[in-house]
């Protein structure tokens, strides 16, 4: 089957990789009709993820079609259409059982810390992503869940994580009704999260971020006020000002270490490697925020940055407020949104492009090229 | 300068109120704990010795982390550790997760995996097209002026190094290039 083939940083490619198999009787094996790159797949792919293995396949949002099950798979059957939660859950465990599928402890054996996720190096427990025709799904009983038959397939793979996790950014920001919320980052995940910012009763939504081609998608799909940070001295100061000096109810940090704007973390983090990326917008975040008020980390930092172990913060989703999406539980609600027309997940695609091409869209995406938003990629096999 | 006014034409105040789905959501209980152990509608008591049935075989070498007990029920084999990189994760992973013994050594060991993508490549007799796998081809169509001033600016670079190398009495410094397959 092809894969998408990770080489080294910054270098990708298309190669025919063996099928995947059925390891345990709770597996799947799915087709994939559609997969898209994230803004996340990009720490992987500037080698910023401790384990991460040449050879490895990313991919963590995708969509398919069963093929095959293994023995105790009894909630989903060959040929239903499912879209695959990015994280690996077990169902079962200590956290599953409080809700908590996004920290799972039985899908990721590497580290503790972190959950496991689809394609996301071995830290994030070493399994194959959905950047190929076929992907090994664990725990079939438990994320995959049936796609409703008028649901597009576009706006299905976006509840893959992009939604869920925009919604649950919103939501760990415990946005109470007329919060101001600024929201760093106006990627796929920060424009959610602003739109998402409104459901929950936002008096006013403000996105920052350095892409005017990205600040004019966020105004016009997540109807909030943009601001650009080059045009500013300081970001923090500009967030004061406009808050009457006080400062934002709540920060939403959307970005992550691969964070532009402070050339001292741009160099020590992004170029030399000497932290785990560049914890800018974490800063930011932290000291635009009212006193009292709620950040809220959905951004990907390593596990151990600028001394502290930020993302192991995240990961575990510690109360300064981060957690990886626990997209089983909020799906129900956001079928609900998507089907009642309160969010349109599929208008965040800006490009298409088939699986052979994964380098061009890794390349696209990365550089910011042809003001690309969101990118979903067709295996051959997905013919349609 | 903090002159950008919040009522530019391009940022007009919204009224949340237009907004199809404002406050649909909104739950004066959403405090910022969530999710709360008490608070969850999961009818489940946590659970902490139980396991899923049917551990997946572990007929491949898996690294674990030594901060749990077992192997997880099910884990992913894509690329078991092989060769010298292979060597420094097994290294890595005898040091715990709070221990920078832990993460940097992985992350060395990540580039010396390339190289030895590039020599496994090459000993399968396949060239890798290092110009295709990073997707330049994207960067001549969207990017071209950029793009050209890039590729000139390490050219130079690196024929003034060459020259600088080649013309010196000195023993050549090592130029510690790190990362070097991404610099651009
Ligand atoms: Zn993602
Ligand atoms: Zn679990």
């Amino acid at each position: 089957m092809l894969a998408m083939d990770y080489r080294g940083p910054k270098r990708v490619r298309a190669v025919q990789k063996p099928m995947p198999e059925i390891k345990h009787p709770q597996d799947a094996i799915v087709r994939v009709l559609r997969t898209c790159i994230c803004g996340s797949d990009l720490h992987l792919y500037n080698g910023n993820v401790p384990d991460t293995r040449v050879g490895s396949t990313f991919g963590h949002e995708f969509v398919g079609e069963i093929v095959e099950i293994g023995a105790d798979v009894t909630k989903v059957k060959v040929g239903d259409r499912v879209l695959v939660p990015f994280n690996i859950a077990c169902g079962e465990c200590h956290f599953c059982r409080q809700g908590m599928f996004g920290n799972c402890h039985e899908s990721n054996t590497e580290s503790t810390a972190v959950g496991a996720i689809f394609g996301y190096s071995h830290t994030a427990g070493g399994y194959n992503g959905g950047q190929a025709e076929y992907a090994r799904v664990p725990y079939a009983n438990v994320g995959p869940t049936i796609i409703p038959p008028d649901m597009d397939l576009d706006d299905a793979v976006l509840l893959t994580d992009v939604v869920p996790t925009g919604y649950q950014a919103a939501e760990m920001a415990g946005i109470q009704t007329g919060d101001t919320v600024v929201v760093f980052g106006a990627g796929p995940i920060g424009i959610v999260a602003a739109r998402c910012a409104w459901l929950f009763g936002a008096g006013r939504v403000i996105i920052i971020d350095q892409e005017d081609y990205r600040l004019e998608f966020a105004r016009n799909y997540s109807y909030c006020e943009a601001y650009n940070f080059k045009e500013m001295n300081d970001p923090v100061v500009f967030i004061k000002k406009i808050t009457d000096w006080m400062g934002a109810d709540c920060v939403i940090d959307a970005v992550g270490a691969e964070a532009a704007g402070n050339t001292m973390q741009t160099v020590t983090g992004r170029k030399l490697l000497l932290q785990a990326g560049s914890a800018t917008a974490l800063h930011w975040a932290i000291n635009s925020v009212k006193k009292g008020g709620v950040v809220s980390i959905v951004g990907v930092y390593g596990p151990t940055d600028n001394l502290v172990p930020i993302g192991n913060m995240m990961n575990k989703g510690l109360t300064i407020r981060g957690n990886q999406t626990s997209v089983k539980r909020l799906l129900p609600r956001l079928i609900e949104h998507v089907q009642n027309g309160v969010l349109n997940p599929k208008g965040l695609i800006t490009h298409r492009i088939p699986l052979e091409d994964v380098a061009d869209g890794y390349r696209m995406f990365s550089a910011k090229l042809d003001n690309c938003i969101k990118t979903v990629l067709m295996p051959p096999t997905a013919n349609q | 300068m903090e002159s950008t006014p919040k009522n530019t034409p391009k940022n007009p105040r919204i009224d949340p109120k237009q907004i199809k789905g404002w406050g649909i959501d909104a739950d004066p209980k959403n405090d910022p704990t969530y999710p709360m152990r008490q608070r969850m509608n999961v009818g489940q008591d946590p659970d902490s010795k139980h396991r899923p049935d049917h551990l997946q075989p572990e007929d491949t070498e898996v690294l674990r982390s030594i901060e749990r007990p077992n192997v997880s029920a099910v884990f992913g084999t894509p690329a078991p550790p092989t060769g010298l990189s292979g060597l420094i994760r097994r290294a890595a992973f005898k040091y715990s997760e709070n221990e920078y013994k832990h993460w940097l050594p992985l992350i060395v060991a990540d580039r010396v995996n390339v190289v030895e993508g590039i020599v496994g490549d090459l000993a399968h007799g396949k060239l890798p097209n290092i110009w295709a796998e990073k997707g330049y081809d994207m960067e001549w169509k969207h990017n071209r002026t950029a793009f050209i001033t890039k590729l000139a600016t390490i050219g130079a670079v690196t024929a003034g190094l060459v020259v600088w190398l080649s013309s010196g009495k000195k023993k050549p410094t090592k130029t510690v290039k790190k990362d070097y397959l991404s610099r651009f």
